[in-house]
């Protein structure tokens, strides 16, 4: 996991997006236990607080579960949960600045739709 | 143990250290105390660990007053920036005080911060490094078990790693026994993470205080052409403005920002981080920041 955090996100959605991000590329897999809120203030060197305010913010939204006394793992169908959100994400995220920073240089939504489809 | 301070002024001749300061800091949460330099920090410290006594007002740990109360001031472990131990000392011999002064003392845990910080028990205080001094400092303040821990500026002369090794070490401690810390520090940037709560003293006053990342939630940084810039914070708590090539930059504080609304005006928009805000906030003279 990156170990890193930006400033434009609150910390707390940090923890919660680097959990997600593995989960979707598979390092940990439905049914694995995901680290406790302590492993995570020691390794971010985070308060607890903030990092438990991460993981709860997956166990709402049904992609971390808690067993208790035992630890979180990572729910079944996580993966799609976190697909089908991150799609809908993607617009306001990637899209939007895509298209102000177009316009700003003046490129035409053609051009862009080419640049899109442009070969890397 | 639940601290709070009521309506507390520190007259130090005529100089006000304190203003009718009030609050409560809620037991086991780790709090940063910050603000510039003589705002006030280290006064309201010693104030809280009983060391000094309000001119007037009162400070109540769990209902009592801890100046000169055996009761609270045994919870109670104020490390200051410098000069915490007789200089005619060894090592083991503070520790030894220490261990008789606080009833949950961890041996164990003194044991284990010497060694984390290359101390040896037969040193002399006296031949210390400021940053080894420091380091003693921390040992005591973690090993007392305290259930009020106070740091005040704790790691004059502690390089970059030993810093990082006390965040550790803090952590640690606090999940294994959960107590409340409150560190005063200059370091925002290092430390912004370890608060759950943010303490901010301007002049001897309550600035603000709140959850550590509400404060960045309530924070955002635009810049963009000046009138979009200025259409969009029109009504809003500007602390500090900068103009620059015909774009401007702002950084507002006080509410709730989204920033993708912002940025769907065309906008640059970020999160402030907390030193900033804490430097502009205790520049800014607009009055109080309501929140």
């Amino acid at each position: 996991m990156d170990s890193s955090f930006k400033d434009d996100k609150p910390i707390f959605q940090q923890i919660a997006d680097k959990i997600e991000s593995s989960i979707l590329d598979g390092s940990i897999q439905e049914g694995d236990r995901v680290p406790s809120t302590n492993e995570f203030a020691k390794f971010y060197q985070i308060n607890p607080a903030t990092a438990a305010k991460g993981i709860n913010q997956l166990v709402d939204q049904e992609i971390v579960f808690k067993r208790r006394g035992i630890g979180m793992f990572v729910a079944e169908g996580a993966r799609d949960i976190i697909l089908t959100k991150r799609k809908n994400d993607f617009f306001n995220d990637y899209i939007v600045p895509l298209k102000n920073e177009a316009e700003k240089l003046g490129l035409t939504a053609k051009e862009l739709r080419d640049l899109i489809q442009r070969e890397d | 143990m639940k601290i709070e301070a009521i309506n507390i002024t520190k007259k130090y001749g005529q100089k006000e250290a304190l203003k009718d300061l009030s609050m409560v800091i809620e037991e086991n949460k780790i709090y940063g105390l910050l603000g510039k330099n003589g705002a006030g920090k280290t006064t309201f410290m010693q104030l809280l660990a009983g060391h000094i006594l309000p001119t007037s007002g009162k400070v109540l740990v769990d209902g009592q007053d801890p100046f000169n109360n055996r009761n609270v001031l045994r919870e109670m472990c104020l490390i200051s920036e410098s000069s915490n131990f007789k200089k005619r000392l060894k090592i083991k011999d503070v520790l030894k005080i220490s261990s008789l002064f606080y009833p949950n003392w961890s041996q164990e845990s003194a044991d284990r911060l010497l060694k984390e910080f290359n101390l040896e028990k037969s040193m002399n205080t006296k031949g210390l490094s400021k940053g080894m001094e420091s380091a003693l400092g921390i040992t005591i303040g973690l090993a007392s078990r305290a259930k009020i821990t106070i740091f005040d500026e704790p790691y004059i002369g502690l390089d970059a790693s030993a810093r990082y090794k006390f965040y550790d070490l803090l952590l640690e401690e606090y999940e294994e026994n959960p107590r409340t810390f409150i560190l005063s520090t200059h370091l925002i940037d290092e430390v912004s993470r370890l608060f759950e709560e943010v303490i901010l003293l301007r002049d001897g006053e309550l600035l603000l205080q709140l959850q550590a990342e509400d404060m960045r939630e309530k924070s955002i940084l635009v810049s963009g052409k000046s009138e979009v810039v200025e259409e969009y914070s029109k009504g809003k708590n500007v602390i500090r403005e900068t103009s620059m090539m015909g774009r401007k930059t702002v950084m507002l504080f006080g509410e709730v920002y989204n920033l993708t609304e912002a940025r769907e005006l065309g906008l640059e928009a970020e999160r402030g981080n907390i030193q900033e805000l804490m430097v502009h906030l205790s520049e800014h003279t607009g009055g109080a920041v309501h929140v």
